[in-house]
């Protein structure tokens, strides 16, 4: 009877894992002793960093997809047939064609999703960048705008922490090359009471407003949106009036983790350290899905899948692992269309963010097509 | 002082997005009534995370120096 690993999630996480899980495993997998069988309910895999760029034209929407069969080791099983129960007393996942999946071993890495139906008001009367269907009606109303106040919002929780702050950085570059700053205000808010998380880049943005005119509001996090007003409403009482709006909506996990009772609003009790299922050691959590006070973004999911792998390989060749998981995130911080920095930090280490400059941005340029090469786990 | 707590959410080492950042998802994801408790390493968490309670009406139940972390506890009233 081979060992049977189902991955469900064809995402950053979930493919990076089975890629490099089929490569360690690669004479258990030809013998037959070992089977991995991936669940995910999209046939195309895209590389969600991009939207950012899909926005300003700087990729065409189909550099940033590519076929999840064409991604995955020839030696791993793909069924796109999204999971809809994880049954973890039997050990079997099923999926909405009616499939059973029974597992030895099972990595959830079934990531998250924008869920703006949460904040009443926003689906009529905001764009986003966090899908390609809106990244490209932003595109087009950026085309569109002809002046005014264009409002940054974030919801919480949220993936790719930095995007908010990318996003501001690149449309005043945007504007400044249309020749447009004198017709835009651009006003930034977020949700705790600096710029951004991370303490460091807060504090290097606040000159970087000063200088660029850009204004902002902290402590403000949306609790819902008068579309026809054109009005923003916190939580914390304040108004603010937008011609446009961008907001980054708040996420939850995949409906299967909820309604297999494994996590509230789909995010699942982890280790921190190995980053198995709390309570159980036969299940791993990769990704977004996890319920880790750290950052939801492919860069963690991209380092989680190594740790995964590496201890999954090992605990069906050796009978044991002790690799761990250090909290390790890197992520690249676009500050204009021509300079980014990068931070890296993990559990113990918080980050210190080099000074921007235009080689950052071109090593992120060049991420963003080596990106493939990480999925498939060989970067 | 000691409070029946519904749910602690260990932030410590947390550098991104934040325990405040933890803080504000547990109490926009609970139900009116529930205590929630957030662990950080930062001292700071319990200054702007008892700022924000204030700011959105919400009770800030204690906030604690356990010894080398702190803790703020804070529940839903509305």
């Amino acid at each position: 009877m081979p060992k049977r690993i189902v991955i469900i999630g064809g995402g950053a996480g979930g493919t990076i894992t089975a890629n490099l899980l089929a490569r360690n495993l690669y004479r258990q997998l030809v013998s037959g002793h070992v089977v991995i069988n991936m669940i995910t309910d999209k046939a195309e895999h895209v590389y969600q960093p991009g939207f950012l760029y899909v926005v300003f034209d700087k990729v065409r929407p189909d550099e940033i997809v590519r076929k999840q069969k064409d991604l995955l080791d020839q030696h791993i099983n793909l069924f796109v047939d999204p999971a809809v129960k994880i049954d973890k007393e039997n050990k079997i996942v099923r999926t909405q064609s009616g499939k059973e999946f029974p597992y030895d071993y099972l990595v959830i890495a079934t990531g998250s999703r924008i869920v703006p139906e949460d904040i009443p008001g926003l689906k009529e009367g905001g764009h986003w960048f966090y899908d390609m269907e809106g990244a490209k009606k932003l595109r087009q109303a950026l085309k569109d705008f002809s002046g005014g106040r264009i409002a940054i919002t974030v919801g919480v929780p949220h993936k790719c922490p930095v995007a908010p702050l990318e996003m501001t950085f690149m449309l005043y570059d945007y504007f400044k090359q249309k020749e447009m700053l004198d017709k835009v205000e651009l006003f930034y808010t977020y949700p705790i009471n600096r710029l951004h998380s991370l303490e460091p880049v807060a504090n290097w943005a606040v000159p970087e407003f000063e200088k660029k005119g850009i204004k902002s509001e902290t402590f403000f996090n949306m609790e819902e949106i008068d579309a026809e007003k054109k009005v923003v409403r916190s939580m914390e009482g304040s108004e603010l009036n937008y011609d446009l709006l961008i907001a980054v909506p708040p996420h939850k996990g995949a409906p299967v983790v909820a309604e297999s009772g494994l996590g509230k609003d789909g995010w699942i009790a982890t280790d921190k350290k190995t980053l198995h299922n709390e309570g159980s050691d036969n299940v791993y959590v990769v990704g977004d899905t996890t319920n880790l006070p750290i950052s939801k973004a492919g860069s963690t999911a991209h380092f989680e899948s190594h740790i995964v792998a590496e201890r999954l390989s090992s605990e069906i060749t050796e009978g044991y692992s002790e690799t761990l998981y250090d909290g390790k995130v890197i992520c690249f911080v676009e500050t204009s269309f021509d300079e980014a920095t990068y931070i890296w930090f993990n559990y113990k280490t918080p980050p210190t963010p080099a000074p921007p400059s235009k080689m950052v941005h071109w090593m992120k340029l060049g991420y963003n097509r080596l990106y493939w090469l990480s999925a498939k786990g060989i970067l | 002082m000691s409070v029946a707590v519904d749910s602690t959410i260990d932030a410590r080492g947390s550098a991104c997005p934040g325990p405040t950042m933890e803080l504000i998802k547990a109490m926009k994801s609970s139900a009116v009534g529930t205590v929630v408790e957030v662990l950080s390493s930062d001292k700071m968490t319990t200054v702007d995370g008892a700022a924000w309670l204030k700011k959105v009406g919400q009770e800030l139940v204690e906030t604690s120096d356990k010894g080398g972390y702190w803790s703020i506890i804070a529940k839903k009233i509305k």
